[in-house]
């Protein structure tokens, strides 16, 4: 009989090593899902994996990785503060967006203009539009007890008619022929997040790297993240300990919404170029994957974006060589969350084999 | 004496690195109360999940009624009529009374039927409980009352009951000894496990000691004093505390007029409550649990704020200060409830080191941890106050309740509190650790602390307080002077025998018989 026993202390070396069993898992289950699907599973793990980073044209696809890993980093990071002391925020897609809007209309605003001035007071806008959108579910719980997952989560959708609405009439381009969409920031380099576009290098990784210090510094050093972590463990203990629930919901989600925020920002100003309809590209919610999937370590954020990152890209790569359709490159990343999330367990339990009758 | 009812003979377990129990053997008779007497880590839990179907022995056998007996699971110990009150209650918060026990049950009947079983049982054996409230708001009396009730719906032949008494007032252990005395007279064994030796000499006809897994002696306790078990428990000669207060400076902490709603629906109301404190002087504050313990301390510590000078101390209103501003004033407190409240369970000891000692001990420097000397002050607690444990990095739940009380208390003593309020100081804990946090609350109070314990435990607060208070029902009775108070005298500040009633067996068959 197949026992779980609870550990009395969680074990370190499975909580470092459950992400990459995930990874195989995932890839083995992958493999299958792709040769039922009629591909050739080795080629198309091939594909996915190996070909963007080593490939014939790896030299092409590993800038492309920095760009899709830099946002998931700069939110995943926002996310994993509350995520640890038990906060939900779940509408980072929404704060992404409002981000995007606030930089890019700052930016939009001052159009011609060429001043190194712009660009830090896009970002500030940026941030702050995002950090706006992540107060709201926070004002509404410490105010009225509301749940910080359902409020943060349908502001996502008003966030995407916002967008809409910005792309067809405020901030459209008003050069652009009434196409939907504002102006490309590839024609405006005072409101350009590129740092170098041939070498697909933007301030939002800057950034990425920034957060991924701070947030490491904080949590590791600093009383306000053991506070974080102390309230995800034990809020008795941490009432007892002084820590302010109803600040550090407030800090909480307004650091995830502002890091959001910088995230959509450095994405409408770079690689996306413009306000548009289609914009959201979900990364939002894919941040929630990677920050899991990093347990919540900022290091392990990175890392996790990278390889998220890498089924980005190599899906890409595999939808163009191999036919796959992109709903099966979906699947993949869900079992990714999936088998970590089962593979969790073992963290904290381990799997004891007894004979039957010894219980 | 006839055949016994439970013969253990041999008995050894064994766990990597520890022999829990050597070669154990004694009898349980019928109609006998048998108490098994032994510090923490003595074996006596491992027994008698030996006895319960949990654990299975490595060697030696076990004889019910004769027969061979070697429950593989609780439930075969179950249907042999073995039942067991455990210590750590295993309930869920979530769920009602009644729905607590139908999980414990294997046929359990229609919640209404079950429901009245659950009240006429309660009161039978005069334990009050209402079957319909969630036991997410029952303080740790009234759980205890769940898991006796759910014991005594199986009709037991054997009732293990694993130190039963801790939350009851004195005319409450009484009753709940006749009701237990009743219970033998039916035919029911019981096995008692408890570190108080003058209950055991009350209620017990026989006691084995347990020392490091070994049986160390056997006595039949109403002829061995209380002195000579304790130190046949310890294995050496037992310190009792020492006082040496030079008695009462001035008053350091004044509560006046406290009055505070409870954060839960079901919490206890503290209705216009008066003390005061002086340095070097102890407050014993007795009481039934549930009746404010928790809220007294929650106000105390600055959990919940309280309305303007209704707490003051050296003379300044705290009571708008939150727990670390009072702390920067030498105000701490340690609360009953060791895991997910003076503890985060998950967190290492240094980091539980840092919960409560961040500001006095100035491990923070402009918000950055010190590391280094919060690992200090964690060795610095567990040397002291010998907690036991393989390191500073170890996680709080990997303790056992006495060495994380030990480690809670002495997380507070060791950073000189000026006023240091408790809760429980000592439950759960085994003799020797008891008497240390006791001295060293003493030692406290000698250097001119002013020190407030809550607890339930009366020897304990006889023993330590100068003055004694009891709460009731969120109020808190005249203060009297410790020394020269009667048991009954306490029993009735603490309000008495709280609505319970003397077991009344005899009627409940007559009416079982007549229905």
């Amino acid at each position: 009989m197949i026992a779980l026993e609870k550990r009395p202390t969680p074990s370190r070396a499975l909580s470092l090593s459950t992400p990459l069993i995930a990874v195989i898992i995932t890839m083995i289950m992958g493999g299958l899902l792709f040769s039922v699907l009629g591909k050739n599973p080795i080629e198309a793990i091939r594909t996915i994996f190996w070909d963007p980073v080593f490939g014939e044209f790896a030299f092409y696809y590993r800038p492309q990785l920095l760009v899709k890993a830099a946002p998931l980093v700069l939110i995943a990071i926002g996310l994993s503060l509350g995520f640890k002391a038990g906060i939900w925020n779940i509408g980072a897609e929404g704060q992404y967006i409002m981000g995007a809007i606030c930089g890019a209309a700052v930016g939009l605003a001052f159009y011609p203009t060429e001043s190194r001035l712009i660009f830090p007071l896009m970002i500030i806008a940026g941030a702050l539009g995002g950090w706006a959108w992540g107060m709201i579910p926070a004002l509404l719980k410490v105010r009225f007890g509301t749940n910080e997952i359902l409020v943060s989560l349908m502001l996502v959708y008003v966030a995407d008619q916002l967008l809409a609405s910005m792309s067809l009439g405020l901030l459209r381009n008003p050069e652009g022929m009434g196409f939907p969409g504002s102006r490309n920031f590839s024609d405006f380099p005072a409101g350009s997040s590129w740092i170098n576009e041939a070498a697909g290098l933007h301030w939002g990784m800057a950034f990425a790297f920034i957060a991924v210090i701070f947030s490491y510094i904080l949590l590791n050093r600093h009383i306000l993240g053991f506070n974080i972590r102390l309230t995800g463990e034990a809020p008795r203990a941490a009432r007892f300990a002084g820590v302010n629930p109803t600040r550090l919901i407030l800090f909480c989600l307004g650091t995830s919404g502002a890091l959001a925020g910088l995230a959509g920002f450095f994405e409408v100003t770079g690689p996306s170029g413009q306000i548009n309809i289609d914009f959201a590209s979900g990364y939002g919610f894919t941040a929630i994957i990677v920050a899991f999937l990093g347990r919540l370590h900022p290091v392990g954020i990175l890392l996790a974006a990278l390889l998220m990152a890498l089924t980005y890209v190599g899906g890409d790569l595999a939808q163009g060589n191999l036919g796959l359709p992109s709903a099966a490159i979906q699947v993949f990343q869900g079992m990714l969350l999936f088998f970590l999330l089962a593979l969790d367990l073992l963290t904290n339990y381990r799997v004891v084999l007894k004979s039957k009758g010894a219980a | 004496m006839s055949t016994p009812l439970l013969s253990i003979k041999g008995l050894t377990k064994t766990y990597p690195g520890v022999v829990a129990n050597d070669d154990v053997s004694f009898d349980i008779g019928t109609n006998e109360v048998h108490a098994l007497l032994g510090e923490n880590g003595a074996g006596k839990s491992t027994l008698v999940k030996m006895i319960y179907g949990l654990v299975k022995p490595d060697s030696g056998t076990m004889t019910w009624n004769g027969q061979l007996f070697a429950p593989p699971e609780p439930k075969a110990a179950r249907a042999s009529g073995v039942a067991m009150v455990f210590q750590h209650f295993s309930l869920f918060d979530a769920l009602s009374v009644a729905e607590n026990v139908a999980l414990g049950m294997e046929n359990p009947p229609a919640m209404r039927d079950l429901a009245r079983r659950i009240r006429r049982v309660s009161e039978t054996y005069g334990l009050p409980l209402d079957p319909n409230r969630t036991v997410g708001d029952l303080s740790a009396g009234e759980r205890q009352r769940v898991e006796i009730i759910r014991c005594l719906l199986q009709d037991p032949k054997l009732l293990i009951m694993d130190e039963p008494t801790s939350v009851l007032t004195p005319q409450e252990v009484e009753i709940l000894f006749q009701t237990l005395n009743k219970l033998k007279a039916e035919g029911t064994s019981i096995l008692y496990i408890s570190h108080k030796l003058e209950e055991i000499r009350a209620l017990c006809d026989h006691a084995t000691i347990l020392r490091l897994g070994k049986n160390v002696g056997e006595c039949v306790p109403a002829d061995t004093s209380a002195r000579d078990m304790a130190e046949l428990m310890v294995g050496d000669t037992l310190q009792t505390p020492t006082r040496t207060t030079e008695k009462a400076g001035a008053v350091v902490l004044d509560v006046s007029g406290l009055t505070l709603e409870p954060t839960n629906d079901y919490g206890t109301t503290l209705k216009n409550i008066h003390f005061t404190v002086r340095a070097g002087e102890i407050l014993g504050i007795g009481g039934v649990a549930g009746n404010g313990q928790d809220e007294l301390l929650s106000a105390l510590s600055g959990e919940s704020l309280t309305w303007p000078d209704s707490i003051k101390v050296n003379g300044q209103d705290v009571a708008n200060l939150g727990p670390n501003a009072r702390r920067g004033m030498g105000i701490l407190a340690a609360p009953e409830e060791r895991l997910g409240h003076a503890a985060a369970p998950d967190l290492s000891l240094t980091e539980n080191a840092l919960l409560t000692g961040a500001i006095r001990e100035g491990l923070t420097n402009n918000g950055f941890v010190n590391w280094s000397k919060t690992t200090e002050f964690a060795d610095t607690i567990i040397k002291e106050f010998d907690v036991r444990t393989p390191g500073n990095h170890v996680a709080a739940r990997a303790l056992s309740g006495g060495n994380l009380q030990k480690f809670v208390i002495g997380r507070e003593v060791l950073q000189r509190p000026e006023v240091l309020v408790v809760n429980q100081p000592t439950w759960g804990v085994d003799a020797a650790a008891a008497a240390s946090i006791r001295q060293a609350l003493l030692d406290l109070a000698a250097g001119g602390a002013a020190i407030v314990v809550i607890s339930q435990d009366l020897d304990e607060l006889m023993e330590i307080s100068d003055r004694f208070g009891a709460l009731n029902e969120g109020r808190l009775s005249d203060l009297r002077p410790a020394a020269g108070l009667s048991i009954d005298e306490i029993g009735l500040m603490m309000g008495g025998a709280h609505g319970m009633e003397v077991a009344h067996v005899g009627d409940e068959e007559k009416e079982g018989a007549s229905a």
